[in-house]
């Protein structure tokens, strides 16, 4: 693998840039793996990394029926947080935000992780004592988050308009270690890394059965690509992971819905954090290039379709020129799907299947790029020791049968 | 945004309805007896089919009443919809099954 610093570029730049290296090799599907994870997104690609690194399980394959890094991860909104209410997801979270402060460095692959705080806006009296029990519970299991008077958020983010709107904003609950960061970098950094230690990525090939053997254990996978034989089966598909599980015979409480994100047009640096509404539904925030990135909310329906109804984003952008009325003129660029796996607790399921072998990581429903780096290194850690880490032993697929719900629903970004 | 066919008022903007999840999920008639599965087969367990797709919806802006659909959520294209107490319209069923060989 070739490695990047800062001399690397400016050698690499002096001479035309010639001379660099594919990032990761177009793999051919073997016959037979030790583990294949099923998902080729940041999920996938970081598990089978942390398979390869913290687990030397080097004969690993990535299987991903498209290009990597081609569906949720390509179309997030990049927003990093762990403010979660319950201690499970706390936990969960910031195991995910710890990682990613060293990710960058740790894969050798600008992630561009920018820890510029993400600011959740308080509207009404419920919102304000809710944001405050969370800064409080957040507190306690460690995780930073404060409370923000307007005046306090408007000194962070000028631009907001606080007041003379339908709901005028209250205050704000800061996480000032939450940020966004590239999300096609996440996918291709991981990528990279895993094929450095061996580990196949094979693009365009489409798992289409899971086969078992007599005693019901996984053995293979029928793929596009033909039959691999592999005794642990990672799947790591958002919102196919219904499709995928029910081919080893597996119900999911999930439901897979449509959530819709868009951009604008570039401009100068104008958007100094991430600000999210949850009451008038709205986020927003500036990439590095330029675009406002502005999240809306889920379709009503369950869709595979990877598209939604155009007055879900209108509906956003209504909320959005609310709080930023000189944005009333920018232009919108491009608008876009990706297909949500939603749980009934908005919680993820992270862990084993009743079928042996067989392993799942999917519920993140309309927020997972956040969790990334946590999400794949206890995946790995679950695939390879045959149980799961303590930080997501509480996330199985038996809580909903035991009734051990850990109910996140207001404590996600959108209000379901 | 959806054109959907509401059996009593006819085709109408999604904007007039409310989504009510997968349809035929009968709540068992006497939860006391419910064994942890069934109940939890009755309560989270869903079919979340990529094709053909029997789901509830309601007219909340209209007639305010519950019907359900076929939608292939492949597509988001409706194959029919009828009212509730109706088995899915096996004719429909049966085209979808013919458009996908």
């Amino acid at each position: 693998m070739q490695r990047f610093s800062g001399f690397s570029l400016l050698r690499r730049g002096l001479s035309g840039h010639l001379g660099w290296q594919p990032q990761w090799r177009r793999a051919e599907p073997k016959p037979a793996y030790d583990a294949v994870i099923v998902g080729g997104g940041g999920h996938g690609l970081g598990a089978a990394y942390y398979l390869a690194k913290e687990h030397r399980l080097k004969n690993v394959a990535v299987l991903e029926k498209s290009w990597i890094g081609g569906g949720n991860t390509g179309r997030n909104t990049t927003i990093i947080r762990s403010n979660y209410l319950r201690d499970e997801s706390a936990a969960l979270y910031d195991h995910a935000l710890k990682l990613w402060e060293s990710l960058s460095q740790v894969l050798n692959y600008n992630v561009m992780f920018s820890q510029r705080g993400v600011m959740m806006l308080a509207h009404t009296t419920h919102d304000a004592q809710v944001f405050k029990r969370h800064v409080h519970a957040n507190r306690a299991n460690g995780v930073d988050n404060e409370w923000l008077t307007p005046e306090e958020a408007r000194a962070i983010c000028p631009l907001l308009q606080t007041e003379g709107i339908r709901y005028p904003v209250l205050g704000a609950a800061f996480q000032r270690r939450g940020g966004t960061a590239r999300h096609d970098a996440v996918a291709w950094g991981y990528a990279r890394a895993a094929d450095a230690l061996g580990v196949d990525i094979i693009e365009n090939c489409e798992v289409t059965g899971i086969r078992r053997n007599g005693a019901g254990a996984v053995e293979a996978v029928e793929t596009t690509r033909g039959l691999i034989k592999a005794p642990k089966i990672g799947v790591s598909a958002a919102g196919h992971s219904s499709v995928i599980l029910k081919m080893a015979g597996v119900r999911l409480p999930l439901e897979s819905y449509p959530l819709q994100a868009l951009v604008s047009e570039p401009v100068k640096p104008i958007f100094p954090c991430v600000v999210m509404s949850n009451t008038i539904h709205a986020y927003i925030s500036q990439s590095d290039k330029g675009e406002l990135v502005i999240g809306a909310g889920t379709d009503a329906y369950t869709s595979y379709t990877q598209r939604g109804a155009l007055h879900i984003p209108s509906h956003a952008l209504e909320a959005i020129c609310e709080l930023f009325p000189m944005f009333r003129r920018m232009r919108m660029l491009r608008n876009w799907g990706g297909i949500v796996d939603v749980s009934p607790d908005r919680s993820p399921i992270v862990g084993k299947t009743p079928v042996p072998g067989l392993y799942v990581n999917c519920g993140w429903g309309t927020g997972g790029f956040k969790a990334t780096p946590g999400s794949a290194h206890l995946f790995a850690w679950t695939i390879a020791r045959d149980e799961p880490h303590p930080i997501n032993a509480p996330f199985t697929l038996e809580r909903f049968r035991e009734g051990r719900l850990i109910d996140e629903a207001a404590a996600a970004a959108v209000a379901h | 945004m959806l054109l959907i066919d509401c059996p009593y008022c006819g085709v109408r903007p999604e904007l007039e309805f409310v989504y009510g999840g997968q349809a035929h999920i009968a709540r068992p008639s006497n939860p006391a007896e419910c064994s942890d599965e069934q109940w939890v087969e009755f309560l989270y367990w869903r079919d979340n089919s990529k094709g053909v797709h029997a789901e509830r919806w309601r007219h909340t802006h209209g007639c305010g009443r519950f019907f359900n659909a076929l939608r292939d959520t492949r597509s988001d294209d409706f194959l029919t919809t009828y009212r509730v107490g109706e088995p899915p319209p096996a004719a429909a069923l049966e085209r979808a099954r013919g458009e996908r060989r």
